[in-house]
């Protein structure tokens, strides 16, 4: 097996993976970098976000209310030193985002433009119309290449940690072209691996987003943190799921149930705020959670339109006329007429709630580091406490680049400090992990990875979607424990090697599997209702501080369920207090204003 | 699906390390209104053959993987649907680029062929603690459309000059630099240049423009290399002039 020695290894091309890496770069510049992605860096799911990147750049808006915004958004489980640190470094980011070149949208006289978007008070969202992560992630992309330091191997599909004495020393990796197996040596290593939104059937998720680091790091002994707060993304396309912005919404768009009524007025969201004049933390600008859990309520009462791909609600931005749609929202014009044969401008979009987002994922402390020395994670595979129960919208790719910069910084000074290593100790790690690989290769049986990823999906829309039981968690639980032993009976049918991905996604599936139980058993243990984490069952349908103002801990058990803990969060300023929006939230607002003033 | 409509797609498959030459297979695809080619061929992954080999990701035709040819036309086959080919279709590899296996090709040189062109800002040493630069709606206009690339390659396998000369730096990797050329912000028209106008840059390009025709996100990279050509050729007028002017200039100094 090929061995090839780097001083960090970055396991992931999207926006945090090459935030990192530019960072890495340029804080050590004699470093050696290699950036490890399944595909090239400009495919990752960054390229999919659509309405923008949050950071205080409006007079009237300040790093407190930024603070607020978030801590409330995630229902108060969110490290408040984390989210400090976080808007504190937002705006910088973006600036330097501007000197890099991203197309940021403006206003006439070229100063940056922000828009709304739910659950933040001010606007402050920077976008570039609604291409914002597609033109984030080419600008870093490009802007890597400026480093010859950063060496690239593309198509390289992550196999397992490399591990010296608890402290992480590199990746085994298959070149997915040549077919053949590398070690990458490295003195620290980063996983910016991106999310797993592929464990449910119907989501909004890139095929790629299938958990990888997330599950191999959980397998080596890292804790899963807070991974039953899954976010249902209010406005996916039926059928396929593809993401419309919730920018349609800042922007003023409508959500509307088969009646025309603007529904989102009954569920803590109202009252209604006039047509063209968005009104932050009202209605349509309420968080995303709240959001897809009205559409619940409205579809079970059977208020929702019915179509062949399932039941929608309709989003109506006719009134925003054709210019501005086709300033600000072009692309969501595009995906609407090619995949719903639907112009916008004349008729509203159909949407349902769709998975979206883990606001979950690899525990690490606030220096991006895991409970494994030398190993870091950023970006959505992480979970560095930033987003609690509910993530605001545009506060991920805003995320990528805080915490890229950080991870990048953190994992050249680790490196520096050198890692040592017995050659004959990788090699027989790496050996291992080759041999299991072989097996899988030729893995004979009659069960398909087709039938598994279906059923996964399904269950765990059914088990932990919008709303949830013990009943059908519990069911869930079940199937995920049974998947898991059918897996091994899969037939691999493809033996080539070059670009093999009948093998490549068995593998993906598994490592969905073990996402998917660190999700589902988070959710049955959690027994209260906080930001995404919906409980129907009588007893736990309110907030439970007392008993649950905790992250949750998933440990990996070999063969069986994985153990739950908890830990604590830390709270600095911002005690936790009700969670209200609309006219709610304005009057618990004004009540604190004068609180402060007095 | 049983009484779903079905149309035959013949599909190029080739494993290097079994067959000496590609070849076409037929499949029948089940498909409805909504149906992409990239559904179409995701079905055949799931149900048929999972040995076929193609890339795909977004599957929302903004991350550039899925790009082959639909007969004989470059396309993203998630932004291609199956109503618009009823009685059938050739799915086969993008044209121009070498193939790995069944639909997946080589990427390197045109990944390689993006970097040559320096796709960054260069020289504005602006920092973060500075302030954004100002950029107005007009500034922006310029360079706007040449930013939509997404890197699919479709362009390259339409272009008849890339398939005679693959040393040709192709559409997309100068509607790129030319995106930063054009960019209020740099100031490395002069490093790109050196690499751009020169025969394996702009000037292989015989202006077919079949290259925007295909593009599907109308980044026009046709009328790129066309700015960067009247670009070219006034710089080369420019610099015959200022050479005339020096030699004159230093005539009459010897005088």
């Amino acid at each position: 097996m090929q061995t090839l020695n780097f001083d960090i290894a970055i396991i992931g091309g999207g926006g945090s993976g090459l935030r990192a890496a530019i960072a890495a770069a340029e804080t050590s510049p004699g470093l050696n970098i290699a950036l490890v992605s399944k595909v090239y860096p400009m495919r990752s799911h960054t390229v999919a976000a659509e309405g923008g990147s949050a950071a205080v750049w409006q007079d009237n808006d300040s790093l407190e209310l930024h603070f607020s915004d978030t801590v409330s958004g995630g229902d108060w489980l969110c490290e408040q030193d984390v989210v400090e640190y976080f808007v504190q470094n937002c705006t910088r980011e973006m600036i330097q985002m501007e000197q890099w070149g991203c197309p940021w949208s403006r206003n006439p006289d070229g100063s940056i433009a922000v828009r709304n978007f739910g659950g933040m008070k001010v606007p402050r969202t920077w976008f570039a119309a609604d291409k914002t992560g597609f033109h984030m992630l080419h600008t870093l992309f490009q802007t890597s290449l400026k480093y010859p330091q950063i060496r690239r191997l593309d198509e390289h599909f992550i196999l397992d940690l490399l591990e010296e004495d608890g402290r992480a020393a590199g990746v085994v990796a298959l070149n997915m072209i040549e077919g053949e197996l590398l070690q990458i040596r490295a003195g620290a290593v980063v996983f910016a691996t991106g999310g797993a939104g592929r464990v449910y059937r119907y989501n909004t998720n890139a095929s790629i987003v299938t958990g990888d680091g997330m599950s191999i790091a959980y397998r080596r002994g890292v804790a899963l943190r807070d991974m039953e707060f899954v976010q249902y993304h209010p406005t996916g396309l039926p059928g396929s799921g593809i993401l419309i912005t919730e920018a349609s919404r800042g922007e003023g768009g409508l959500m509307l149930n088969k009646n025309g009524y603007r529904y989102l007025q009954d569920y803590g969201l109202g009252p209604e705020t006039p047509m063209g004049q968005p009104k932050p933390k009202f209605m349509e600008l309420g968080p995303r959670d709240k959001v897809s859990q009205a559409f619940w309520h409205e579809w079970r009462a059977g208020r929702m339109v019915s179509t062949p791909h399932g039941d929608v609600s309709l989003l109506d931005i006719r009134h925003l006329g054709k210019e501005k749609i086709l300033e600000r929202l072009p692309f969501i014009r595009e995906l609407s007429m090619q995949y719903m044969s639907i112009d916008p401008i004349n008729d509203p979009i159909p949407v349902r709630p769709t998975a979206h987002y883990t606001m979950g994922g690899i525990a690490t402390d606030k220096n991006c580091e895991t409970s494994i020395k030398g190993l870091f994670a950023v970006g959505e595979c992480s979970s560095i406490g930033m987003h609690g129960a509910n993530r605001l919208g545009s506060n991920s790719l805003a995320e990528l680049l805080v915490f890229g910069e950080a991870a990048g910084r953190w994992a050249a000074q680790r490196s520096k400090e050198g890692v040592k290593v017995s050659p004959t100790a990788l090699d027989a790690q790496a050996d291992d992990t080759e041999s299991r690989f072989k097996t899988i290769l030729q893995q004979k049986g009659k069960e398909k990875w087709v039938t598994i990823r279906n059923e996964m999906g399904l269950s765990m829309e059914e088990g932990c979607g919008i709303y949830r039981s013990e009943e059908l968690m519990r069911n869930t639980v079940d199937k995920l424990a049974e998947l898991q032993d059918r897996v091994r009976n899969v037939g691999v049918v493809d033996s080539a090697s070059v670009f093999n991905t009948d093998v490549l996604n068995l593998i993906e599936i598994s490592y969905g599997l073990n996402v998917a139980e660190a999700m589902a058993h988070s959710a049955i243990e959690r027994r209260e209702s906080r930001g995404a984490h919906q409980r129907l069952d009588e007893d736990y349908q309110q907030r439970d501080d007392e008993n649950f103002l905790k992250h949750s801990l998933a440990y990996y058990n070999k063969d069986a369920a994985p153990r739950i803990e908890y830990e604590s969060v830390k709270i600095t300023k911002l005690q936790p207090a009700k969670r209200v929006y609309g006219a709610e939230g304005a009057s618990q607002d004004n009540k604190n204003k004068e609180k402060g003033n007095g | 699906m049983a009484d779903a409509k079905k149309l035959l797609l013949k599909v190029q498959r080739y494993n290097p390390e079994k067959d000496n030459a590609p070849y076409l297979v037929p499949y029948e695809i089940p498909w409805d209104d909504q149906t992409s080619l990239l559904d179409g061929l995701q079905y055949l992954k799931d149900c048929v053959c999972p040995d076929l080999s193609f890339r795909s990701s977004c599957r929302m035709a903004i991350c550039g993987s899925c790009g082959v040819m639909v007969n004989c036309v470059p396309k993203l086959a998630c932004k291609t649907f199956l109503r618009n080919y009823s009685d059938g279709a050739i799915v086969e590899p993008l044209a121009n680029f070498p193939v790995e296996r069944d639909l997946v090709v080589d990427l390197t040189h045109f990944l390689e062929y993006i970097e040559a062109l320096k796709p960054y800002v260069i020289g504005n040493a602006r920092k973060p603690a500075e302030g954004p630069n100002t950029q107005t709606p007009t500034e922006l206009a310029r360079y706007h459309k040449f930013s939509m690339c997404i890197n699919c390659g479709l362009c390259y396998a339409a272009c008849p000059q890339f398939g005679l000369n693959p040393a040709f730096l192709g559409p997309a990797a100068i509607t790129i630099g030319h995106r930063y050329n054009l960019d209020s912000r740099d100031h490395g028209r002069d490093e790109r240049v050196q690499t751009m106008n020169t025969k394996t840059g702009v000037w292989s390009c015989t202006f077919v423009g079949y290259c925007s025709e295909v593009c599907p996100k109308h980044a026009d990279p046709a009328a790129a290399l066309q700015q960067c050509k009247v670009e070219s050729a006034l710089s080369f007028v420019t610099s015959i002039l200022n050479c005339k002017k020096n030699k004159e200039a230093s005539h009459g100094n010897k005088a």
